[in-house]
């Protein structure tokens, strides 16, 4: 079997699934500055799963690629951490406020860039959307089928490659030929942890837009060691239509935001003993809503 | 706009599913408010009676493709069809349920008509919007609503400029409403063998293990849910002796089952179910609004939890300040002293 190339979306997102007290606004709802950044749970489920691909296929080349502002090449470091590659961004001011479509147009044109792809590899959906819809769309536009909802990598064959996958009521076991877009679930095997070594040589790996705020002895170790230059590409590097990225290539707009506010009532709190637990019992009976 | 407004009908075994019955309706609703036609695409094989079931919600006309091949569901030949029959009458709306088959063939449709597409709305709704920039009112509009970011936020999407507007919407949040039990619907055959090759079943389904669903959660009058701090798979026994004793399902946050503490079809929350029930009882669950999105709506809510500043104990109705472990077995207790 030939070794692969795989690559791997992966996304820069707010933590919103811990969304705690101290994130909490008076008023009730969110204060979206406070949240940390992290690396999309599911992407990192679909880096585990190259990596998997790459144990069984030696050779396979791991690389790992997000679309975000300047700071997202945090996500490209902690991917050479867990076992990529190779790493790159993409990254535009101009690819500000794509909705779903303009991504996957845009991770479709680096993708024909990178060239020769035989796997293209992402997380079912983000957290900060959850909407699982960029996946399919760069599958279509790059002309791959896909699958998606991946839970786990069952055989890899000459040129195919069978999976499992879960849909709402029970699972499915299908064979794809290679090349092929996956999407990986979050029930797949969780991604390796951080490797030292790889922690220590890449560290220091740099974007051009990182380097111009870097200190003298940054530049020129970057300059030594080429692979820890991370590449950044922008529109005319992908040659990417203006009218399709973007606020512009974005057919779906959005009209009014609503902040949740969270409901306040007067609870009975309540210590546990006996007594307590019988009044609240006896009141939850008298009111018809048990018994 | 101009055109219909399309339902794409999912079928389980030759029967349509609930989520599409519920879209059907919705589809309808919104049909009447723009004076046009619904239209429904159903898509299997020895499907021929399908008229049967779906004509009372009201639909004009059924796009019928009848194949041995397109049982069960594939990307390609589905997206291919689905794409065909949009392209070809040009509506206005297309709904798909946020199923795993929706939301897997949704997209690349959109992707194919290089239109807008909105994942899992909750509400849908005809207005208008008004473009700042440009300073031009577009009317009668989809409303495409949707929690965003985790839960806290709720948006509205619109799309005025790449038609159709297409969304994606949960089951469960759309009344399944018959419209007309003597409806007749016109019946358009879909020659598939023009639209699809060969190549298009190129991902072969070697096993299919349909497990229906054991709980349903959306229809359980008490929930019992446990979060991270039930502490382990073992302590949610516990947890399931009094929902035996009060007739109650039990479910979980997220952080619960990615512990595999309990299966996924029990998560409840914005990746999860929605749940309304008439009791919800949290023990040790925080309240992340992702979990507070799938059940805030409940009638009367317990929190269990030893931290008496949970944020779900904002929402309760009882906060009992203690260990699960202490607490249920005294509820189980009080329950058969004080119930008749």
């Amino acid at each position: 079997m030939k070794p692969l190339k795989i690559v791997v979306l992966a996304k820069q997102v707010p933590d919103t699934r811990n969304v705690g007290p101290d994130a909490m606004k008076p008023d009730g709802t969110v204060n979206r500055g406070i949240l940390p950044t992290i690396f999309n749970p599911d992407d990192l489920h679909a880096l585990e799963f190259a990596l998997q691909v790459k144990d069984k296929l030696p050779g396979t080349q791991v690389i790992i690629l997000t679309m975000g502002p300047k700071r997202a090449a945090d996500i490209v470091r902690e991917g050479y951490y867990r076992g990529a590659d190779y790493g790159m961004m993409v990254s535009d001011r101009r690819f500000g406020g794509a909705d779903t479509l303009a991504t996957s147009y845009t991770l479709a044109m680096t993708i024909k860039k990178i060239g020769d792809v035989d796997m293209v590899l992402a997380g079912v959906q983000a957290i900060d959307g959850d909407t699982a819809q960029t996946g399919p769309q760069t599958a279509e536009k790059i002309d791959f089928p896909q699958v998606t909802y991946i839970e786990e990598l069952i055989e890899l064959g000459e040129n195919d490659i069978t999976v499992k996958r879960r849909l709402d009521k029970g699972v499915e076991i299908v064979k794809s030929p290679i090349p092929v877009l996956m999407t990986v679930n979050g029930t797949f095997d969780k991604c390796r942890s951080r490797n030292v070594k790889k922690l220590l040589k890449y560290k220091h790996a740099r974007t051009n837009t990182e380097l111009s705020r870097e200190e003298d002895f940054i530049k020129e170790l970057v300059e030594q060691r080429p692979y820890l230059h991370i590449p950044e590409w922008n529109v005319e590097d992908i040659k990417a239509e203006i009218s399709k990225i973007g606020l512009a290539g974005s057919p779906t707009k959005v009209n009014k935001v609503e902040s949740i506010v969270m409901k306040v009532s007067e609870a009975k709190v309540l210590d546990d003993s006996q007594d307590s637990i019988d009044l609240m019992v006896g009141e939850l009976i008298n009111a018809h809503v048990i018994g | 706009m101009e055109g219909n407004v399309f339902v794409f009908c999912e079928t389980d075994n030759g029967k349509v599913v609930d989520i599409s019955l519920e879209l059907l309706s919705s589809g309808k609703k919104l049909a009447g408010k723009l004076n046009c036609d619904l239209e429904a695409i159903v898509i299997g094989n020895n499907i021929s009676d399908i008229a049967l079931q779906i004509s009372k919600y009201g639909v004009d006309t059924i796009h019928l493709a009848d194949d041995s091949r397109l049982d069960p569901y594939q990307t390609l030949p589905f997206s291919k069809i689905v794409s065909s029959i949009l392209d070809k009458h040009q509506p206005q709306i297309v709904l798909f349920g946020a199923s795993s088959i929706g939301r897997d063939l949704a997209p690349r449709v959109a992707s194919t008509l290089q239109c807008g597409l909105t994942a899992d709305c909750t509400r849908l709704e005809i207005g208008d919007h008004f473009e700042r920039k440009t300073k031009v009112e577009y009317k009668d509009l989809l409303l495409a609503i949707r929690p965003a970011f985790g839960g806290s936020i709720m948006a509205t999407i619109v799309n005025w400029d790449m038609p159709p507007q297409m969304a994606t919407v949960r089951e469960g949040v759309m009344k399944k409403e018959v419209y007309d039990e003597n409806y007749k619907s016109k019946i358009v055959n879909i020659a598939v063998s023009k639209i699809i090759r060969t190549e298009d079943f190129v991902i072969e389904v070697l096993e299919r293990h349909i497990e229906l669903s054991k709980v349903n959660l959306k229809e359980s009058p008490i929930i019992i849910s446990g979060g991270y701090g039930v502490g382990s798979k073992e302590n949610f026994d516990l947890l399931y002796d009094l929902a035996d004793m009060l007739g109650a399902d039990v479910g979980g946050s997220r952080a619960a089952v990615d512990a595999g503490f309990l299966e996924h079809d029990r998560q409840i929350g914005q990746t999860g179910v929605t749940v309304r029930p008439k009791l919800y009882i949290a023990c040790g669950i925080s309240g992340a609004i992702q979990h507070t999105a799938g059940m805030d709506e409940s009638a009367m809510i317990v929190s269990i939890n030893k931290d008496p500043n949970a944020p779900i104990n904002k929402l309760a109705d009882y906060v009992i300040v203690g260990d699960i472990n202490e607490v249920i077995p005294k509820i189980i207790k009080s329950f058969h002293k004080l119930a008749q």
